[in-house]
């Protein structure tokens, strides 16, 4: 049996004798499995693409038709009280157009076991969060005799994350170098190092310690302990994927961003690919619409194909066409037929919109196919 | 037969002409910005001169010797007083003024470097194309900026500043063009390649014009209006413009007038040929008519959708075509499009006569173009085409022989595409047949509107005719029908019955229980199936036994219904329906998993006509059996109604619980949420809950039996959420994923109190369609109508945007003939086309079955 299995990897895909492994019934006999493995490859040859088969003008009407049913709210709420996300068309025109910042960064952070069952999920959470000291303070006093402001700290909240007002203090005391900082039981003092500083100074330190950052991972805003199958995640609004990976409760290995060009930049241009892929997939699924994955694929592939991603826009992919024409036909027409006639360069006419322009058959499909014949004249 | 070997452009090359081309291409020089002498005969010289070409019926062009039509048109040229920077140059021009040597004109770079660079940047395209070189060369060009002393002759060089647009400055003091001209001579050829001049097609001083090509009077023909007055071209009202200038100039320097006048001419004719190149530069005022319409110059003529890249080179126009509104006939084929008469005698198809089929072509030679079937033009061998009339007819008629070309009018089975815009996928244009039909509308199966994704509100359609063999066969075998059932999208079928058909085939196979065969063979008839060989020979027949009338007799298929349950599931074997009803979920189009099977097993061409029969039994049965859906359909029991009325209470109740918590400020956040954050959101679930909830009744109770119910079950159309909104509550409107919190200030509308936040004054409708709407409800309904309105309107152009910018990116990404997918450079994209090489709309689903396969080799 095995043999046979062998006999056929070679023939079509691996997948789909896996497919066939599964799917045997416990009974069957050599001839039957050899049928089978006959006629799936029967099938597979009569699926497989022609020569010339414009697929990348197929991928592309097949994720542009449907935008014009995606909504265009660019808001939802995916689930009960989880956070925003852009979907729909927006999300779909950020990521194709490789925007270097999107709108709405988000990361699903894994967890190594024990975590992932569960274990300390919310104080996890709390400490992933990026966490400023307005938020743990419950109030900040100015002093205007001493000059120098007292932070009454919120304990409960600071329990919650797992720091103790000395921590606190510590990081303030790295952060405000002018002042000097004490413990004053779970209170902090900070006061000017400079004696007679006037108010406006003093107040001006205290906006500045305000929103001093104390710790999480910097940029994420918010967290979202999310229960997924069998496994807890968390899902954060804001992006570093950089310090989120070397946490040693995350899992490095599952942990993405769905930021493509933070992705491309940390784990390489395939990564990149993969988060273009399964972002555009996510979207078209959430909108109830169905697109198969070989189209997204070749358009991730197309703007991931130099080594680094790139949109679909004028200054990306379109921008590294061979023919002027092509590029001309698209935007800015003067710009590139300028920069053409500067080096001379020559147009081969050998894609599509330059032979619609002189009136020749398009090589794709059935023009690719060339006839040779002898001319008598 | 004649001329069939045409001239084959293999490349285009993009290059600047030289002063010394700009003479060699030129036809005449303009000298006088006199358009025509007093008869109105074009003058000698001018911009209309007839060397140039001509427009006028009756002249002969004076360098080619053609007429009108004939002529293509010559370039002219004009020397121009003083050199004049060319507008799309100016960049560059600052850009080697500032990176060569004043003095010796090398560029500011030691020989060593130059030569680093050159073998880098040839690396560098080798690799990475063309752009990457662009970029690099930038880079240089603005590390260079800040040299100070020439490496070559140590020079000490200047700063140097553009003053836009076209204005040099070196040190606050003007350089003047012909220094720049005399600067940019000095560059050598090796320097040119880093500055990113292919010397071998341009050198730098050519950006500085000395003489001006004249384009042909061809490109820029004059309209004589019903006056009789003539009306130029805006190209020529420029050229007119320079010409002027440029005389005057000249008189000026010969009368050696002072150097201020002819600064001001210059910068006047400098004005002028910036404007003629492009009319729309920043810091320039647009040249404009004497109307205060700015003129189209050159540059407006290339850009944009309407230039002539997109509009008249990558967008063509063709004859052979109509256009009408579209209206439905289940009647005829899905792979046929009903032509109205009147149009099948406009369009035409080219037949060529052969000894054999001339007694049969002239029989439309004979009936001529006035009446059908008949021909319209005959086309001798030698091209000469000649109109059909009464006149010409009889000595046409004798002149057809072989080799002659008839073009005869549309008749039954002429191959024709058929396309509805927006063409967003390749199904938008399909092949169809004609069937000549009278009245004037194109008519169309209603199954094949799902993938033109039309209706018959007024929508109109394009129908064109393909004149040549290899045209037609192509759409025949590419294009047809039946060979676009499956959608290359997701591997589905993207055409199926629809509304009327659905349902009346749903009525037939689940309620329709004795028919007497005539009744039987009537409903058959009536779809016109004429085989009703299938039919049993039975005293009483019920539905599901003429559904198995239109069945393959060696048809075996099982597949669940719509509603899921057990007696509804498909059962067929043998051809003959034994259980089960059809549905949305067997026929419909884009799931139609019979349909699918049935293409499997007997091919496209059988599925189409299945298709076409199933659609017309299922309007049969409607039509015989009668369908109506009234207002009554969604009255409610009672009980129901209490039902309802009691969740709505309930949740309102809850509401208030919700509020007072929130007001007391002690709701439990989400994390990383506000407490009304929360509150909103907690709302919201909850009302829609209670939507749901009633709706859950509104299933429970609704009488199955009612057309409106039997519309939702089967999937004609409609469905539970539409009903429970008719009949028990519309639920909540949502503006932007929230409940409505806009209008004035703290409320939503003037009738209720500051900071109310209950369900009522944030958009909650509590009322049904049936029971009507407050006018507070109405209001909240109308204000998301008009919302989702908006989405609609704006989402069209980003949309279209996003497509047009997809397709231009891919649209020469094809699969070669090793099975690897790579674009038009030969840069390979894919390796397999989707990792296994399976072309989506072969497949089922995007996959191939396994499971089906395994299961149908076991049960041999």
């Amino acid at each position: 049996m095995e043999e046979l299995f062998k006999e056929f990897a070679s023939k079509f895909p691996a997948y789909l004798v896996e497919e066939v492994k599964e799917n045997l019934p416990p009974k069957v006999t050599k001839a039957q499995v050899k049928k089978i493995l006959e006629t799936v490859e029967e099938n597979y040859i009569y699926a497989k693409v022609d020569a010339g088969e414009s697929v990348g003008l197929v991928a592309a009407e097949s994720i542009g038709e449907p935008g014009t049913q995606m909504t265009l709210n660019t808001f939802h709420f995916a689930g009960v009280a989880e956070m925003n996300v852009t979907v729909g068309l927006p999300r779909i025109i950020e990521i194709l157009d490789a925007r270097l910042t999107i709108k709405t960064p988000m990361m699903e952070v894994y967890l190594v076991p024990p975590y992932n069952k569960g274990k300390d999920i919310r104080s996890i959470a709390m400490k992933i969060k990026e966490t400023k000291l307005f938020e743990l303070a419950s109030e900040f006093q100015i002093d205007i005799v001493e000059s120098q402001i007292r932070v009454v700290l919120n304990m409960k909240k600071l329990e919650e994350i797992g720091l103790t007002s000395k921590d606190v203090s510590k990081v303030i005391a790295k952060g405000a170098k002018t002042s000097s900082v004490k413990n004053d039981g779970d209170d902090i003092i900070v006061k000017l190092n400079s004696k007679d500083e006037g108010l406006n100074e003093v107040y001006k330190l205290k906006e500045k310690i305000r929103v001093m950052y104390i710790s999480g991972v910097k940029g994420v805003s918010q967290v979202l302990p999310v229960k997924r199958g069998e496994e807890f995640l968390i899902v954060t609004a804001g992006t570093n994927l950089k310090e989120m990976l070397n946490l040693d409760y995350v899992d490095p290995t599952r942990t993405t961003s769905n930021d493509i060009r933070e992705m491309g930049k940390l784990l390489g241009v395939e990564a990149a690919r993969s988060t273009v892929i399964n972002e555009v997939f996510k979207v078209i699924e959430n909108q109830g619409l169905n697109v198969d994955v070989r189209h997204i694929m070749l358009v991730a592939d197309t703007m991931c194909n130099g080594g680094s991603v790139k949109g679909i826009t004028r200054y990306g992919i379109v921008s590294e066409k061979s023919s002027v024409l092509a590029r001309a036909s698209f935007e800015t027409p003067i710009k590139h037929i300028i920069n053409a006639a500067v080096i001379g360069e020559e147009d081969l006419l050998n894609s599509v919109v330059e032979n619609v322009m002189i009136n020749q058959p398009v090589p794709t499909g059935t023009g690719l196919a060339k006839l040779k014949t002898k001319v008598i004249d | 037969m004649q001329d069939s070997v045409f001239k084959q452009i293999k490349s285009i090359q993009f290059g600047v002409l030289s002063p010394k081309e700009i003479k060699k291409v030129a036809a005449a020089k303009v000298v006088t910005p006199e358009l025509y002498d007093k008869e109105g005969y074009p003058v000698d010289g001018g911009l209309m001169d007839i060397r140039l070409g001509v427009i006028d019926p009756g002249l002969r062009c004076k360098t080619c010797g053609y007429k009108l039509k004939e002529c293509p048109g010559h370039f002219g040229y004009i020397e121009l007083a003083r050199p004049i920077i060319h507008i799309h140059f100016v960049a560059m021009v600052l850009n080697i003024l500032r990176c060569s040597c004043r003095e010796c004109g090398r560029i500011l770079l030691s020989q060593d470097k130059i030569d680093l660079y050159k073998e880098q940047l040839d690396a560098l395209e080798e690799e990475n194309g063309i752009e990457a070189r662009r970029d690099y060369i930038k880079s240089i060009l603005s590390s260079l900026k800040t040299t100070m002393k020439c490496p070559h002759c140590t020079a000490r060089q200047q700063k140097i500043a553009l003053e836009k647009p076209t204005t040099y400055m070196e040190n606050e003091k003007r350089i003047s063009p012909i220094e720049i001209r005399t600067r940019l001579e000095k560059i050598n050829d090796d320097d040119c390649i880093v500055f990113g001049i292919n010397p071998k097609v341009m050198r730098p001083e050519w950006i500085v014009l000395t003489l001006l090509s004249i384009p042909p009077v061809t490109m820029r023909p004059s309209i004589t209006l019903e006056s009789g007055e003539r009306s130029e071209d805006d190209l020529t009202h420029k050229l007119g413009d320079i010409v002027r200038i440029n005389q005057r100039l000249f008189e000026n320097i010969n009368a050696g007038a002072p150097e201020i006048i002819i600064e001001d001419l210059w910068d006047l004719l400098q004005y002028h040929v910036t404007t003629f190149f492009d009319n729309a530069v920043a810091q320039l005022p647009p040249a404009r008519h004497r109307s205060g319409q700015p003129l189209k110059t050159i540059s407006e003529r290339i850009k944009s959708k309407e230039g002539r890249i997109r509009h008249n080179l990558a967008g063509k126009r063709t004859n052979f075509s109509a256009r009408t509104v579209i209206s439905p006939d289940p009647m005829i084929e899905l792979n046929e499009v009903g032509v109205p008469k009147e149009i099948a005698m406009k369009l035409t198809v080219p037949e060529r006569v052969t000894e054999w089929n001339m007694e049969y072509l002239k029989k439309f030679v004979e009936k001529g173009a006035k009446e059908y079937p008949g021909a319209n033009y005959i086309i001798r061998p030698d091209g000469k085409k000649k109109k059909i009339t009464e006149e010409t007819q009889e000595q046409l008629l004798e002149e057809v022989q072989p080799g002659y070309l008839v073009e005869r009018h549309l008749l039954d089975g002429d191959v024709a595409l058929f396309n509805r815009q927006p063409s967003l996928h390749r199904m938008s244009m399909m092949c169809h047949k004609v069937r000549v039909l009278p009245g004037r509308t194109f008519r169309i199966s209603p199954a094949v509107c799902h993938p033109y994704n039309a209706d018959f509100d007024g929508d109109e359609m394009n129908l064109h005719i393909p004149q040549t063999e290899e045209a037609r066969s192509e759409a025949e075998i590419l294009m047809q029908v039946q060979t676009q059932l499956i959608s290359p999208r997701y591997g589905l079928s993207v055409m199926g019955c629809m509304q009327d058909s659905i349902g009346g085939l749903y009525i037939l196979t689940k309620e329709i229980e004795s028919l007497t065969k005539g009744e039987a063979i009537d409903l058959l008839y009536g779809a016109e199936i004429t085989d009703t060989s299938r039919v049993p020979d039975k005293k009483v027949l019920t539905g599901k036994d003429v559904f198995s009338a239109i069945l393959p007799a060696d048809f075996n298929y099982e597949g669940s219904a719509k509603s899921g349950a057990e007696e509804d599931h498909v059962i067929i074997k043998n051809g003959i329906l034994e259980q089960g009803v059809i549905d949305s979920a067997n026929m419909g189009s884009g799931k139609g998993f019979l349909l699918r099977n049935i293409r499997k097993k007997y091919g496209a061409d059988y599925t189409l006509g299945f298709l076409g029969n199933s659609l017309r039994l299922g309007i049969q049965v409607l039509l015989k059996k009668g369908f109506s859906a009234k207002s009554a359909d969604e009255d409610m029991p009672k009980e129901a109604n209490d039902q309802i009325k009691k969740i709505i209470d309930e949740s309102y109740v809850k509401a208030d619980e919700l509020i007072a918590v929130f007001r007391e400020n002690k709701l439990e956040t989400f994390p990383g949420k506000t407490q009304a954050e929360t509150m909103e959101l907690k709302m919201l679930e909850l009302l829609n809950k209670a939507r749901n909830e009633t709706g859950k009744i509104v299933s429970q109770y609704a009488n199955k039996k009612t057309a409106t119910m039997k519309m939702v079950l089967s999937g004609a159309r409609g469905n539970l959420i539409n009903l429970a909104q008719m009949a028990a509550c519309v639920g909540q409107q949502a503006l932007r994923g929230s409940r409505i919190n806009k209008g004035y200030k703290d409320r939503t509308l003037s009738c209720f109190d500051k900071d109310d936040i209950r369900p009522d004054a944030r958009g909650f409708i509590a009322n049904s369609f049936k029971s009507g709407m407050k006018p507070h409800e109405l209001f909240f309904m109308s204000m998301t109508g008009r919302d989702s309105l908006m989405d609609t309107a704006l989402r069209t152009p980003k949309s279209g945007y996003l497509y047009r910018r997809l397709a231009n990116a891919l649209q020469d990404v094809k699969v070669e003939y090793d099975g690897t997918v790579r674009e038009a450079s030969g840069k390979i994209i894919q390796f397999e086309y989707g990792e296994d090489g399976i072309d989506v709309s072969r497949s089922e689903g995007g996959r191939i079955d396994v499971k089906r396969i395994v299961n149908k080799v076991i049960g041999e």
